[in-house]
């Protein structure tokens, strides 16, 4: 073994390398498989055609999430699809003995929010889960991917997949955040500066003073948008943020063990002067809160500024400004501040954790939703759900004309009863604007942080949270 | 398991079918609405179908000319987005065989290669030489030469871009990834049992 320094990245996958494929892939041992309900069921159909178990059902847990509706969720549920979904999920955990945390097991939830409250998610693990935001778990020193359904078989056959290995790019915003800005801001920063398909090849090391003082839910929510960076997963080391947050969860270690498990994770850190194959630096303190304005997540911008036109953009990017401005219906020098919404989502793994029900909240506190607009919260799980119930938070929402919903992705991709209709404008604090992302074909998605969609909740149109005055 | 059901990958050859524009997104293959399905089978009636429906008929997968073609010539970054396999599993059911384009998203990509379907690039002047040639006559025969990496029809012979790893699991039968996966026997157990958090059962 040599001790030459190793980056996090590379001391995780020289430990779950389990041998060299034929193709020069690696053959990786993943520790977690996540699993749900849109994803699983061909790859278990796969598994039986071949005639072969799970091989690790013990490292394997479920919970069902994106089909899932958030008003009424007593079965069966009234689309028969999501009903057939969510019985095949709770019939293959049943005959291969995995772990579901369905709704009655008060653990159900967006899987990338329950893996980390779990404790399921630990430093130095290698986790994958059949859903593109699986990068979340980074948060914690994991590394982390999102995979496909023939991936998620080769997971159940043999909780190994085959995957090239990737360069590391580290990321260093630093400085300090100014208020109002947001772990939100900080990512729609990161992917306006190199791109949507920057980090292909990549792993993100995310670092710096902004990430040395981010809670380990603001982490989470840059690490999960690593995929609309390009990057195949997105981490921060591990530091003592990281071990208190893991402490008494429970699929933590005991408390005998801990302290020691404790000093192992801190050990996975990058090494001082670690070969990184690109370095960059962002300064923290010039990120504003930022606002989408197109049909990717690397259309953003601050929201002081004015949406761009096709003359402003290096000329690859000049066919996809176009085809933005005129699917949004927007016009290029018009300032993002000021454009009316209709709808208000708050919620999804990017942003549906008790934090960001705080500071959406905070801002709820000031106002009432306008007229004509639709606003939703959605709790990104059960134990979400119940901590804010027992902080008082349902009660500002809905005081201020906000509906509290039942756990689940909900309008983040709207696969269950919760869509834009038509043209609606959707200020959303998810992690994709595509065209039709939110369940209307021709539906519109403003991505930004919580406190901002409550903002525009509010005003009925994109505002500076800046300029709204909440307490504290 | 035996080997005789590994099929490799050499050559395909078919009618082609040009979808231009850069970006082309997993949402957009296939919108999530018809993701609600415990299997793939219906994925193909769905392929592009919002797409289809704004073009009114007029839509490449629904122009009388590329009917039956099984190779999708398409742009850059095509397959961006999500990672559901849906996406190449629609396009698949629909009846491609295999992709040229400017670049692939990468998860796209790998999906593609789990299912035997080959994603090759091309450089962006000879992709449009082939988008052009292949809509001006639609009939003719495009061929994608996995053994000797290039791409060939009316408009002449065109280097393409294919990984060397991908090339060849495709040659050798091993883009079934599972199969190959499973050869690695008890040195799955012994890697995890040095993993300081895998208890394996007693
Ligand atoms: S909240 Fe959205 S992005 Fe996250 S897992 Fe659910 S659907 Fe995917």
């Amino acid at each position: 073994m040599s001790n030459a320094p190793k980056s996090l990245f590379q001391k995780v996958w020289d430990a779950h390398t389990v041998r060299e494929l034929p193709s020069g892939q690696t053959q990786l041992f993943i520790g977690t498989h996540l699993i749900h309900e849109v994803t699983s069921p061909q790859a278990f159909a796969m598994i039986r055609e071949l005639g072969v178990p799970v091989r690790f059902p013990n490292r394997t847990f479920a919970t069902v999430d994106h089909i899932i509706p958030t008003d009424d969720q007593s079965r069966p549920f009234s689309d028969e699809l999501a009903e057939a979904m969510m019985t095949e999920i709770e019939r293959n955990c049943r005959d291969h003995g995995i772990q579901f945390f369905g709704p009655e097991s008060g653990a159900q939830g967006i899987v990338h929010v329950i893996g980390p409250e779990l404790g399921l998610t630990q430093p130095g693990m290698t986790i994958a889960c059949g859903d593109s935001h699986t990068a979340t778990h980074g948060a914690f020193g994991a590394i982390a991917f999102g995979i496909g359904t023939s991936q998620v078989r080769d997971l159940l056959a043999t909780q190994t997949m085959a995957m090239a290995p990737l360069k590391v790019r580290r990321i260093e915003v630093t400085g300090e955040l100014k208020p109002g800005v947001f772990a939100k801001d900080v990512i729609l920063a990161i992917i306006r500066e190199l791109g949507v398909n920057g980090g292909v090849g990549y792993a993100y090391e995310y670092a710096g003073e902004v990430f040395d003082r981010m809670t380990m839910e603001e982490r989470m929510t840059v690490c999960n948008m690593a995929i609309e960076g390009g990057a195949r997963c997105g981490y921060v080391n591990p530091d003592q943020t990281t071990i208190e947050y893991l402490r008494g969860r429970r699929f933590s270690p005991s408390e005998d063990e801990f302290e020691a498990k404790a000093a192992e994770w801190l050990a996975l850190a990058s090494d001082e002067g670690c070969h990184y194959d690109d370095v960059v630096t962002i300064d923290g303190s010039k990120i504003e809160p930022s606002v989408t304005w197109g049909i990717h997540p690397g259309h953003n911008l601050g929201v002081s500024e004015a949406i761009p036109g096709p003359s402003e953009v290096p000329d690859d990017d000049r066919a996809g400004v176009e085809e933005a401005l005129e699917y949004m219906d927007f016009s290029a020098g018009a300032n993002i501040s000021g454009i009316p919404i209709d709808v208000a989502f708050i919620g999804s793994c990017t942003n549906g954790r008790i934090s960001d029900l705080r500071e959406a909240a905070k801002v709820a506190r000031t106002g009432k939703v306008k007229d004509g607009v639709r606003a939703l919260v959605v709790p990104g799980s059960v134990a979400v759900q119940k901590q804010a119930e027992e902080e008082g938070l349902p009660a500002i929402f809905t005081a201020a004309g906000f509906q509290w919903r039942e756990p689940g992705c909900s309008m983040c991709l709207a696969m269950n009863p919760d869509k834009l209709q038509g043209r609606e404008v959707c200020a959303s604090s998810s992690n994709r604007n595509f065209k039709g992302r939110q369940g209307s074909p021709s539906g519109r998605t403003l991505l930004m942080s919580p406190a901002m969609v409550a903002a525009a909740a509010i005003a009925g149109e994109v505002v500076d949270v800046r300029k709204v005055a909440t307490e504290d | 398991m035996s080997n005789d059901t590994l099929i490799k990958i050499e050559k395909i050859d078919g009618r082609g079918c040009v979808v231009r524009g850069d970006d082309v997104d997993t949402d957009r293959i296939i919108p999530a609405r018809f993701m609600k399905e415990v299997t793939f089978d219906t994925m193909g009636e769905h392929a592009f179908e919002d797409a289809r429906k704004d073009a009114k008929g007029e839509h490449p997968l629904d122009q009388e000319r590329f009917k039956g073609s099984s190779i999708l010539v398409v742009g850059q970054n095509f397959g961006c987005g999500s990672s559901r396999e849906h996406a190449p599993q629609a396009l698949m059911r629909f009846g491609f065989q295999a992709f040229i384009g400017g670049s692939f998203a990468e998860i796209f990509f790998g999906n593609c290669t789990a299912l035997g379907l080959p994603c090759v690039t091309l450089s962006p002047e000879d992709l449009s030489a082939v988008m052009d040639a292949v809509e001006l006559d639609p009939e003719q025969n495009v061929e994608i030469d996995v053994q000797s990496s290039k791409v060939r029809c009316r408009a002449g012979e065109f280097e393409a871009g294919i990984p060397a790893g991908t090339r060849k699991m495709l040659l050798e039968g091993s883009w079934d990834a599972t199969r190959v996966l499973l050869e690695a026997g008890d040195q799955i157990e012994q890697t995890a049992a040095a993993l300081p958090y895998v208890q394996l059962p007693a």
